[in-house]
């Protein structure tokens, strides 16, 4: 055999056939996924209902672009302002909570500006900007880039200067530089304790209700692109606000801590 | 630098435990890779040959734009690629995002101009030992190109392993084309980014040996059928 034949038999052998359940394309955003709470949902929905999910990671921006552009059949962001603009666009047939966590401030564990006794979240980002520390910024227009944003807004500061680090990264990628900087950054619960990567930062600041954060479950809409598969994504909302959801959702924890709150609203 | 030999440790026993998963990712890395290097060799190295033994009046600038193009950012690729084969774009309706597919053709974008400009440069040299013995025959420009193409292959191998290096640790590319989807898109590299994320590094760092170590298997087999680098041969 020639080495070009071998090559081309060996790519042909390694062309691996899927298992014939039904896929369907969701794109979510990096919390979710980092958060580690796709990897119990995904066996069990592949189980109950035979549907294969295959999970896109994105940014929040992205997921909705590919949720626009019908390359996913539905998205599961937590931006509400940008999912509601997306579904005026027309992009989705409609807007599904399903369960929320929060955000929190992490920090320098000596927390510099000292925003441990912060009464409010606004607060605790003045304090910040007033001591010049160090803060890094998703800066991607995910999500939690956009909760950001608004705390800073509603904090009535602008946040600019040799101390606000905007990254235009990933979660994972914003916390690792974060580490590195010994910084301030604002981040979802899921995917803080699920970050293995931790070095000198801790929670320094949580519990105001304005860092409620909630997902929401859209589905393509087929009027858009007639070949989004629209049932298998009303058969994974069917799922995905069931008992059976509720009980898997709330009952994973890290480090003892629940992580997220199912709030679906059955129909 | 403990976390380098933590990465060792692991990277051995994911290797020598067959972890499942590990072989499923490290394989679809090299059917990618493999399938682009074969598709950018078969369109580069016949088109470097060609660009050295005709004169044409653009000659220079086409040499010049190929050689820029060794440097297009992957991000970029990725990128045009994904607007090609979205559902929104021109092929979308061949439903050819997020497979490794996909994959493959953004990889040919990206490694063809590495493997037309160093098979140009190193034939260019060949050609100008042949040039007059080439003429003085009377063989047609085809002829010309495959007798190039056979007596350079040492250094046309050297091409086609080149490409293959860009491509099998390009991440950017194949992270917006292929998706990084668990069991159908993931390959080495965009776990390694997939990891780092989550601030699993050792697990990445793991990932880059057997990455690294792939490659050199994949560099020492092809110099083994090809009979080079041995001995006294050359």
């Amino acid at each position: 055999m020639t080495p070009k034949a071998f090559l081309i038999a060996t790519s042909l052998a390694l062309t691996a056939t899927f298992a014939a359940a039904e896929n369907i394309k969701l794109s979510v955003t990096t919390s979710f996924a980092n958060s580690g709470l796709a990897e119990v949902l995904l066996p069990e929905i592949a189980k109950d209902i035979d549907l294969n999910v295959q999970l896109l990671i994105v940014g929040t921006g992205q997921a909705l672009e590919l949720g626009a552009n019908g390359d996913v059949d539905a998205v599961l962001v937590h931006s509400r302002k940008a999912e509601e603009k997306w579904l005026a666009e027309g992009n989705g047939t409609h807007r599904r909570e399903i369960m929320y966590n929060d955000f929190v401030i992490i920090g320098p564990s000596v927390d510099p500006a000292g925003i441990k006794t912060s009464a409010t979240a606004a607060d605790a980002l003045k304090a910040i900007e007033a001591t010049k520390s160090k803060f890094v910024s998703r800066g991607d227009d995910s999500g939690t880039h956009k909760m950001e944003l608004a705390l800073w807004q509603n904090a009535g500061v602008t946040a600019e200067g040799d101390w606000y680090a905007s990254v235009g990264q990933g979660m994972g990628a914003a916390l690792n530089t974060a580490a590195g900087m010994n910084a301030y950054i604002l981040a979802d619960r899921a995917s803080w304790l699920n970050f293995a990567n931790k070095a000198d930062l801790a929670i320094a600041f949580e519990g105001d209700p304005v860092l409620f954060n909630q997902y929401a479950y859209m589905p393509v809409n087929p009027e858009k692109h007639a070949h989004v598969k629209a049932d298998a994504a009303a058969k994974l909302e069917a799922w995905l606000t069931s008992p059976r959801a509720k009980e898997l959702i709330e009952n994973y924890q890290i480090g003892g801590q629940q992580l997220f709150v199912f709030n679906a609203s059955t129909k | 630098m403990d976390k380098i030999w933590e990465a060792l440790y692991q990277a051995a026993r994911l290797i020598f435990g067959f972890d499942p998963d590990l072989v499923e990712i490290t394989l679809l890395s090299l059917q990618v890779t493999v399938t682009a290097t074969l598709i950018a060799s078969a369109i580069g190295l016949p088109l470097g040959a060609w660009l050295v033994v005709n004169r044409f009046r653009y000659r220079r600038i086409v040499i010049a734009i190929i050689n820029a193009l060794m440097g297009l950012p992957p991000v970029v690729v990725g990128l045009f690629v994904y607007i090609m084969l979205s559902r929104s774009g021109p092929f979308g309706v061949l439903g050819l995002l997020f497979t490794p597919t996909a994959m493959i053709i953004a990889q040919v974008i990206i490694i063809t101009p590495i493997i037309v400009s160093i098979s140009h440069q190193a034939i260019r040299e060949l050609w100008a030992d042949y040039h007059d013995l080439l003429i003085s025959l009377n063989a047609t420009r085809l002829q010309r190109v495959m007798t190039l193409i056979k007596d350079g292959r040492r250094a046309l191998l050297t091409a086609a392993l080149a490409g293959f290096g860009r491509a099998i640790g390009e991440v950017g590319a194949i992270m917006i084309v292929g998706g990084n989807i668990d069991h159908v898109t993931r390959v080495l590299t965009t776990a390694i980014a997939l990891e780092t994320g989550k601030g699993e590094f050792g697990l990445a760092l793991a990932l880059g040996f057997v990455l690294i170590g792939m490659a050199i298997l994949v560099n020492l087999a092809v110099h083994g059928l090809s009979r080079t680098e041995r001995g006294s041969r050359w």
